[in-house]
């Protein structure tokens, strides 16, 4: 092999976030703390960052359709020429951090790491990492899709400017993040004061790597799990598909996300919906079938699907993950003695069809055999 | 028997050159190497992301990420043209007269000779600017196709429309087609000769592997080589249509090992191909022979260039190992 191929991955964190969410300070601190690893980091505008100490690049967000007759195949050109660049001379950075203008859609972002052949040789995408602004998040629900986006989308998610609001304020932002994105992990700051090891170098998209990071990840028995409103039980879509969910439902516009039923929701402007999946044993020849074609008939309304499942006859666990219609999966590890040998996996996405998901995922299962 | 003079440098090098019989390196870092009576070093770009080679004055134009243009003479000299400061230029383009074209963002800007500069925004970020064989006019790629500017003139430029992200862009010598290369591992031409009002007639060449990253055109405008394969794909111009209806040639095929970079030679219908494991060939469009110039080295090669008289070949590779091929040995 040559020199070239042989170079590790680098590592890039993606910094999404509403404007006033906290990005510039969490880079700030990034770019200032004695942690020991150089970044370079791609932004939109220099704006407030410090700029003489590291290697900044500015670069405007140029977002390219795909002419592959995919709607939701996206990248960002401008990441691909500055990554190119960037990584003729790796020597000068261990990371790279891209930060999205505030109403960026992460997906480009994340999808440029899986499209671009060159990109993905040289990089490998760690963790999309989104701020939430704790006062205003309930406004910025209401008046932008992309505020939904950006936490659906997220591994990790700072709930920041916590000293803004009341701990029952707090409580409803948090929630209302883990309804929209169950898998994600929640940390509350104030000023972006975030230990950095849990926002940098996550291998949150490496599929072994995410798993040993995060041991209770899609484990909703985990006793430091944070339930939320849409969490484990699915207690919430009944009523969308039972005998008489259009009728009673007729004064809401978007009975397909499944909250208003279930008193004063802080929920009512999330549009995003997850499905937790749970079964037994999967059949590989019925599986993979399956989440191709849902993958790319649901695609385009799939933010981000993960999960870990058990074939039968199988004694490692495969993890899958994939953003609309990118899937990718990979044995992760041998299952423990006494570890309970279930599948379970995670759709976060818009318009989802809960029930067909759910009867076509059962449907793989190995004991249907 | 070729020969093979190596030149070990440190880290990518992103051009060979030809100034003269003199060979030139420009590196990742900023620095100019060339061999000319021993390896001399001058400094241009803190850090150099673009260097092309003016024909018409036998000097380098080169970009970079501290926002500067310079000149490179014959001697290593750099000059500084231009700067727009804290942006990337990594398109540069040499035209005649002097000129020099160079891209950030969505602004191509023309240097003349006399340091006058003329902007030419876009919709979409530029991503190619080439000038054209005859008269002062720049094609610029960019997504959804490519337009055309006359430098002198404030009238609106033609829009060569196609669905898609292009990258890079070249004339044929003639000035008959004009050709991208795109995101979607395809290259994409527009044919310029046709009568005013008439269909625009496109030319669709895909079926690449990989993106297309290297273009070189054949001595008398006939041929186009690229790169984006596991060999060299060289596509007929000849006719008044170009290509379509054609099958390429393919040249120096190998089994995994990708075409990064082509060249061809200045006076024969011969293209020399490097691959990403730093081999390079030599082959002859008519009967496909071929010739080892370079045994694989440590990395892919970055970039081809002969010398004017055909004799010498110039390689770089993306880990630093270039030479120059004496063909004649």
């Amino acid at each position: 092999m040559t020199d070239t191929a042989t170079q590790k991955p680098v590592p890039v964190t993606v910094l999404t976030g509403y404007l006033g969410a906290g990005k510039t300070t969490l880079l700030n601190r990034i770019l200032t703390e004695n942690h020991g690893r150089k970044y370079a980091v791609i932004v939109n505008e220099f704006g407030e960052i410090g700029i003489d100490n590291d290697l900044i690049v500015e670069s405007d967000e140029e977002i390219y359709e795909m002419n592959n007759g995919c709607i939701c195949c996206t990248v960002r050109g401008d990441l691909i020429r500055v990554v190119e660049g960037l990584m003729r001379r790796p020597g000068r950075f261990d990371a790279i951090i891209v930060e999205t203008t505030g109403l960026a859609d992460p997906v480009p972002v994340a999808q440029t790491f899986f499209m671009d052949d060159d990109v993905r040789s040289k990089t490998e995408l760690d963790a999309v990492v989104a701020l939430v602004d704790a006062k205003h998040l309930p406004l910025r629900l209401k008046d932008s899709r992309e505020a939904e986006d950006q936490i659906a989308f997220a591994d990790v998610v700072l709930v920041n400017k916590t000293d803004l609001v009341t701990p029952e304020e707090l409580a409803v932002v948090e929630a209302t993040v883990r309804a929209i994105n169950p898998s994600a992990r929640i940390y509350r700051t104030n000023r972006s004061d975030i230990d950095l090891t849990k926002v940098l170098d996550q291998g949150a998209f490496n599929l072994e790597r995410a798993l040993e990071n995060d041991p209770h990840f899609l484990d909703h028995d985990a006793p430091d799990h944070v339930c939320g409103p849409d969490c484990g039980h699915d207690h919430s879509h009944d009523h969308d598909h039972d005998h008489h969910g259009h009728h009673h439902d007729h004064d809401h516009h978007h009975h397909d996300h499944g909250h208003h039923d279930h008193g004063p929701s802080p929920i009512h402007d999330v549009t995003v919906q997850s499905i937790s999946l749970r079964g037994s044993e999967m059949n590989p020849d019925r599986f993979f079938p399956w989440i191709q074609k849902i993958t790319q008939t649901d695609g385009p309304n799939i933010l981000r699907l993960k999960g870990i499942i058990a074939f039968a006859g199988d004694e490692e666990r495969y993890v899958v993950q994939g953003v609309h219609m990118i899937v990718e999966g990979d044995h992760q590890r041998a299952w423990k003695d006494g570890e309970k040998r279930e599948s379970r996996l995670v759709f976060i996405g818009r318009d989802l069809d809960r029930e067909k998901i759910e009867r076509t995922f059962k449907a793989c299962e190995a004991q249907a055999d | 028997m070729p020969t093979v003079a190596p030149l070990d440098l440190d880290g990518h090098v992103v051009a060979a050159a030809f100034l003269g019989d003199v060979p030139f390196f420009a590196s990742a870092t900023g620095e100019i190497h060339r061999l000319d009576h021993g390896h001399k070093v001058s400094q241009a770009n803190d850090g150099l992301l673009a260097c092309v080679r003016d024909e018409a004055s036998d000097t380098l134009v080169t970009g970079g990420e501290d926002g500067k243009v310079f000149r490179i003479a014959a001697d290593g000299t750099a000059t500084l043209l231009s700067e727009v400061p804290r942006k990337w230029i990594s398109v540069v383009a040499a035209g005649p007269q002097g000129a020099v074209a160079f891209a950030e963002g969505r602004t191509t800007r023309v240097r003349l000779a006399d340091g006058t500069l003329k902007e030419f925004a876009e919709s979409r970020t530029v991503e190619g600017v080439v000038f054209a064989p005859k008269g002062l006019r720049i094609a610029v790629a960019r997504y959804n196709g490519a337009s055309l500017h006359w430098v002198a003139m404030a009238g609106q430029p033609v829009d060569l429309e196609w669905k898609g992200a292009h990258n890079g862009v070249t004339f044929s010598p003639d000035g008959r087609f004009l050709v991208t290369s795109m995101q979607e591992n395809a290259l994409h031409g527009w044919k310029l000769d046709t009568k005013p009002g008439a269909e625009t007639r496109h030319m669709r060449m895909t079926g690449y592997p990989a993106k297309v990253k290297s273009i070189s055109w054949s001595a008398k405008g006939k041929w186009l080589a690229s790169s984006g394969a596991p060999a060299a794909i060289v596509w007929p111009f000849a006719s008044k249509d170009g290509p379509m209806g054609k099958a390429p040639l393919e040249l120096g095929t190998r089994g995994d090992v990708m075409v990064t970079a082509v060249a061809c030679h200045p006076a024969e219908d011969v293209v020399a191909i490097g691959y990403s494991d730093g081999m390079v060939l030599a082959a002859r469009f008519s009967d496909n022979r071929e010739v080892l110039l370079r045994r694989p080295g440590k990395g892919a090669i970055s970039s081809l260039a002969w010398s004017g008289s055909g004799k010498l070949l110039a390689f770089a590779s993306e880990a630093g190992d270039c030479g120059v091929v004496d063909i004649a040995g």
